[in-house]
Order: structure tokens, then C-alpha cells, then sequence
């Protein structure tokens, strides 16, 4: 696997990042959370979208989140994704207390830790492939010539070599969903954190990006899956159902589905 | 730093990329601020012109020379009043003669508006027609290229002669030699002494100094003029220094001259090029100050509009900046994109309004020697620029406050 690997330069500083989580082989969180809920103010009226939601998430899971909408499935997403913080309880990721940060330190832990893909995959519409996968390193303030070698090898990597300096209106949903996978790649985070990620895409080309994701996952990364579909779900390794902004069930895939490689990735 | 440095440039290409997206909307944005740097520069490139042309016509008034009238030149008082004062007269001229004693030469003046010249079929009509005696050629600092000036025995007798500007010997004397020659003005044959140096052309077009002619004032007084009219008397101190002192001993003597009671205020003025320079900053200042209310309304209209266009802009681009927030861009880093987009905006409006006024300048150029100066060309850039970050503050607070989750769902 690690002749394979893309960024072989860097898999030495990635096992150390790894066992820097692991207790002497003994596995660490990279995600604890206690206790946590999220209260909204909607007029004179609270809606208590989180109520009471504790979990872990371990490195190198792959992890889905179930549930309808309303569930506050939404909500436990933007919480984990550092995009919102809770009204009460700690969230503890990769040993860090970011429940109190502000918004600039939260942009930093995102920026750094956390690989977002969307279901509307969310391309900068006037920016060819290439600059979409290197805005987090732009922000990250790595030097451009830097910036460039690693924003391509993950576009090799998802197997968009030779659509670099495409623009997202020249590429296909499954393209742009590859580039959005590349841009969430290219630093390195401790999670990839993917809302719906098939959502917008066919029944085929979402099997393509579900492979992805499973090599990205048998790689060594952490994956936390959000969709409303079992099917997809499954093929994940635990899945975390939400209702009422609660943890209604969390089990692990016992017959977890494994997409068979295609062509189009390299790995 | 290095960093930073690295994020600007991404922000910087973002405002371009931006700005060249939307060219027509941008241009017809910054049309207000393209309007007030026209404004701006046009009218200091303007006023340059009018300064330089006002101080080169105004040096035919000597520094050091004292000009006692019936009329200040400088006038904040009542015009019916300084009329009503009576007139100065020759005779007070040569008892003021007497009693003063420090000055260099002292010439009583009469100055006629426009008259007619005339050499066999050829003619021409001259700006300014001064009687005066042998000592204005030193109280006006007269340098003559051909023959002489007018002369004390000439004076005396009221000799009909005359020294000509370059205009007129040009107009009546193309190829031949004036000196000694007859012209008839209005009517009456004269005979030209001397003539002038070249002066250059007057101030906004107005009496040119090259136009003018000098004869003994009593020729003009019995021939184009009369005995009435306004008398001036010409005091050239001869030290700069001393002018102060002067001024006041000539207020004295006149006093007495003309019997003011020493309760009354003087019913004459002594007048000097200094008083003209003040004038002159008035009328300007009036300019100015019209011109940058002008610069202001239209930045001011300017301005809103950048600002107004910034708020669409960031509405339109709520989606991006959700995209740049998850990604990890901080709230100073959208603040900074799009106040640099602003800016950039209103540099370009400037940049466009400089474009358009530099031909203009070109254009004055040809009634005013100017030259657009330029500091304004660097001020209109920073005005721009300033303009831009002003109107550019609150669209970019909205879009770096933005919560990046409600500004990732916007469609």
C-alpha cells in the first residue's frame, strides 16, 4: 500500500501523526464528545435541534450518520465539522477543546484538520480544478510552487490528471465531485467530512465516489459519512442513527458493502 | 509575514478576477468616481494655469511700487462710495513731489480702454493707451528694443508721440522700421518714439501687455481722453524693504495734500501688486472651493455607488464565501477581499478619470499654458483609493461576519 500511497514523502509524517493518537497501539479519540447540544433562538421560541449527544470517533473509522431531516443530523455535521459550536458540552477533537474557540480559531482547525465534500460539491465556479484543490494551502500559507506539486498530486491521486485546468462548468458531476475530494485531500486533515456526497450524482457515478472513498478510507484516513440513504450507509463501517437530536442507535455494519475499484481512480 | 503575503496575492487576484467578470458593471460603478477625479484633477491643472498666467501678467506691477488711487484695488467696501471721493489731481501729484522724499521715480497715470490705430489702411485696436511722464518707464519697468522712451520736454510740451507694444508695430509695422513714423490714433496722427519689449500674452486672454501704448498724459487728456478720469499716482519705493514705511509717509503727506480732517478715514487708497495677489487667492479660492464641492458630491455619489454594488457583490458571492470560510479563511482575510475589491474599483475609476482628464489638460493647455502637476495625478490615485476603502468598509464587514454554515445552504 505505501508504494501506492501519493504523498509517499509525507506517509512518514502521517504515521507519526497516527501514532501520536494511538496510546502505545492503544487507540485514541480523534473525536470526543460529551454531552453536547445545540439550542437555536427562533423568535420567543428555543428549538433544540441537539439535545444530548455524546460520542467517539476513533482514528481511521468510517463513520456514517443517519437520519431524517429535522433529526438535528445537520446540526451534529456543521458541530463536528467546526463550522458551528454547541450551545453546551465539550467537544474534544484530536485532543484539542474547540467547543469555546472563535470563529478565526475555528478556521484555523477546519483550514488544518478537517476535509470537507458537499453534496453540491461546492467549486469555486471561476476557478479552474487546479486553484479549487489549492485554496486550503493558499489559506494555510504554503509557497505557490509547493502549493501546486501537492494540488496536483491529489488531483492525481482522485485521477484527474489530465483535467487540471478544467473549470467545474467544463466537468462532470462525478469530476467535480473528484476535485472537491482532492481539494479536502491535499492538507492532510484528521477527518474528511462528507455531507451527502452522492446526493447530487447518478446511481453509477455515486458507486465511483463511494470506491474513492473507500480507498481514501483504507489509506489510513477517518471518514465521517452524512446521508439519509441506508444503502449508502453501508458502506461505511458504523453508523450513528440521529432522531430528535438524540443518538438513537449506534451500530456497527455487519455486513459492511464494499465498492469494487474502477478504472477511473488510480489507486 | 511570508504568509500573509501568500494570502494577499490570492485576494488580490480574486478582486480581479472579480472586477474583470463584471467589466460593464464596474465601469458604470466607478462613473462617479471617474467624474470626481476629472473633476478633481481638471480643475487643479486649471487653476496651475491660471496661477502661472495671473503672475506673469501681474509683473508688470513692480513689488516695490505703491499706486495711489481714488479706488482700492482690492475692494470690500461700497463702489459708490470710493466714486463719490474726489478726484486725484495733477496738482496734488506734484505737491506730493515735493514732500516726499524717499522714492526712486514717481509718475502720475491715466489709462485709457481700447482706441483705434491706424497706418495707411492697416489697423488695429489697442488694449491699453497710458498717459503718463518720462518716469513711468521705471515706475512700470518698461524695457524698450527700438528707439526711446517718451521724454521730459515732451511731457512738458504734450508732444504728440507715442511708444507702441510689439502688437501694434506688428499690426501696422510688418516690415518696415517704426521709429519715426506717424499712426493715427483715434483719429489724431502720432508719432512713434520707441517701442516695447515682448511682454507675452495677458492674463485669460484679457489686455495684453504687448497691446499697449504710452504717451505724455497731456496729450492724452487733449486728444483721446480728456481732463476728467481717473488719476493714478505710480511710486516706485526703489526697496522692497522700505515699502512699508513709504506707504505710510505718502498716506501722511496725502493727507494733508488733500486736506482729510483727522477724524476721517482716507478718501484715497494706496494700492500694490501684493493687494492684487490677494485678490486674485480670493477669486481662486472661490474656484477651489466650487471645484471641490464638485469633487466631493460626485465621490460622495461615488462612493454610495461602490458601496451599493459591494453589498450585491457580496450577496451574490454569499455561496463563495461560505466555500472560503469552510475551507479556512478567517474573517480578516474576506474583510481584506473585498476591501482590496473596492479599492481596486476605485483605482480603476480613477485611473479611467485620469485617462479622460489628461486630454483635457492638453485641451487648456492651448488657452492657458499648464500641465496637469503631478502630485494631483498621485492624489487622485490615493483619493481613489481611499474612496474605495471607505464605501468598501461596511459590504465587507457584512461578508467577513457571514456565518459559515447559513452562507454555505444560500442559493
Amino acid at each position: 500500500m505505501d508504494q501506492k500511497y501519493p504523498f509517499s514523502q509525507n506517509e512518514a509524517d502521517r504515521r507519526q501523526d497516527l501514532n501520536k493518537l494511538t496510546n502505545n497501539g492503544k487507540t485514541m479519540n480523534i473525536i470526543n464528545i460529551e454531552h453536547i447540544a445545540k439550542i437555536y433562538q427562533v423568535g420567543s421560541e428555543e428549538v433544540h435541534a441537539l439535545r444530548d449527544v455524546s460520542l467517539k470517533i476513533n482514528k481511521n473509522e468510517y463513520v456514517a450518520i443517519m437520519g431524517p431531516s429535522g433529526s438535528g443530523k445537520s446540526t451534529l455535521m456543521n458541530i463536528l465539522g467546526c463550522l458551528d459550536t454547541p450551545t453546551h458540552g465539550i467537544y474534544d477533537f484530536t485532543g484539542v477543546n474547540v467547543s469555546q474557540m472563535n470563529d478565526n480559531e475555528l478556521a484555523k482547525i477546519r483550514n488544518k484538520e478537517i476535509g470537507f465534500v458537499f453534496q453540491t460539491f461546492n467549486l469555486l465556479a471561476r476557478s479552474d480544478a487546479l486553484h479549487n484543490v489549492e485554496l486550503p494551502l493558499i489559506y494555510a500559507g504554503v509557497p505557490a510552487s509547493e502549493r501546486k506539486e501537492r494540488a496536483r498530486e491529489a488531483l492525481e491521486h482522485v485521477g484527474l490528471a489530465d483535467r487540471v485546468h478544467h473549470k467545474p462548468n467544463e466537468l462532470s458531476g462525478g469530476q467535480r465531485q473528484r476535485v472537491a475530494i482532492a481539494r479536502a485531500l491535499v492538507t492532510r486533515p484528521s477527518i474528511i467530512l462528507a455531507d451527502e456526497p452522492t446526493g447530487n450524482l447518478d446511481t453509477k457515478t455515486g458507486e465511483d465516489i463511494m470506491a474513492l472513498f473507500n480507498d481514501i478510507f483504507e489509506l489510513g484516513n477517518t471518514i465521517i459519512l452524512v446521508t439519509h440513504e441506508e444503502y449508502i450507509a453501508e458502506h461505511a463501517k458504523r453508523i450513528l442513527r440521529i432522531r430528535d437530536g438524540l443518538i438513537e442507535k449506534d451500530e456497527t455494519v455487519a455486513n459492511r458493502y464494499i465498492p469494487k475499484k474502477n478504472g477511473a481512480s488510480k489507486i | 509575514m511570508k504568509m500573509y503575503f501568500i494570502e494577499f496575492r490570492e485576494i488580490f487576484s480574486i478582486a480581479v478576477r472579480s472586477i474583470r467578470a463584471n467589466k460593464l458593471r464596474s465601469v458604470l460603478t466607478t462613473l462617479g468616481i471617474i467624474i470626481g477625479i476629472v473633476a478633481v484633477t481638471t480643475m487643479s491643472t486649471a487653476i496651475v494655469g491660471l496661477r502661472d498666467a495671473f503672475i506673469s501678467s501681474i509683473s508688470s506691477f513692480g513689488s516695490d511700487v505703491l499706486y495711489v488711487d481714488k479706488f482700492p484695488w482690492m475692494s470690500m467696501g461700497d463702489w459708490a462710495l470710493f466714486r463719490n471721493r474726489k478726484d486725484i489731481t495733477i496738482e496734488q501729484y506734484e505737491k506730493l513731489r515735493v514732500v516726499l522724499k524717499n522714492y526712486e521715480a514717481m509718475a502720475p497715470t491715466k489709462t485709457t480702454f481700447g482706441a483705434t490705430c491706424i497706418r495707411e489702411g492697416r489697423s488695429i485696436n489697442a488694449s491699453m493707451i497710458y498717459g503718463s511722464t518720462e518716469e513711468y518707464q521705471r515706475t512700470a519697468q518698461l524695457v524698450l528694443v527700438e528707439g526711446r522712451f517718451i521724454t521730459d520736454v515732451e511731457v512738458k510740451a504734450a508732444r504728440r508721440v507715442c511708444v507702441i507694444g510689439q502688437d501694434i508695430k506688428k499690426e501696422l509695422f510688418p516690415f518696415g522700421n517704426p521709429i519715426n513714423q506717424d499712426i493715427k490714433i483715434n483719429g489724431t496722427p502720432f508719432k512713434v518714439v520707441g517701442v516695447l519689449e515682448k511682454q507675452g500674452s495677458g492674463f485669460l486672454g484679457g489686455f495684453s501687455m504687448d497691446g499697449q501704448i504710452i504717451m505724455p498724459l497731456r496729450t492724452l487728456e487733449s486728444t483721446i481722453s480728456n481732463r476728467h478720469g481717473r488719476l493714478r499716482i505710480d511710486v516706485k519705493v526703489g526697496d522692497v524693504t522700505r515699502l512699508d514705511d513709504a506707504r505710510e509717509e505718502i498716506r501722511a503727506a496725502m493727507r494733508v495734500i488733500r486736506k482729510v480732517p483727522p477724524d476721517k478715514p482716507d478718501d484715497f487708497a494706496i494700492n500694490q501688486q501684493e493687494a492684487l495677489k490677494e485678490m486674485y487667492d480670493k477669486t481662486i479660492g472661490v474656484v477651489a472651493i466650487a471645484g471641490i464641492v464638485i469633487t466631493a458630491l460626485s465621490l460622495f455619489v461615488g462612493a454610495i455607488g461602490i458601496m451599493n454594488i459591494m453589498f450585491v457583490s457580496v450577496t451574490e458571492r454569499t455561496k463563495e464565501i461560505g466555500i472560503r470560510k469552510a475551507i479556512g479563511a478567517k474573517t480578516w482575510s474576506i474583510l481584506l477581499q473585498f476591501l482590496t475589491e473596492a479599492a481596486l474599483l476605485c483605482v480603476l475609476g480613477g485611473i479611467i478619470g485620469l485617462a479622460i482628464s489628461f486630454p483635457l489638460s492638453l485641451v487648456i493647455n492651448q488657452f492657458l499654458p499648464t500641465a496637469m502637476p503631478l502630485n494631483v495625478v498621485v492624489l487622485a490615485l490615493v483619493i481613489s483609493a481611499v474612496v474605495g476603502v471607505i464605501s468598501g468598509i461596511l459590504p465587507a464587514m457584512r461578508a467577513s461576519k457571514l456565518d459559515p454554515v447559513d452562507a454555505l445552504r444560500y442559493e
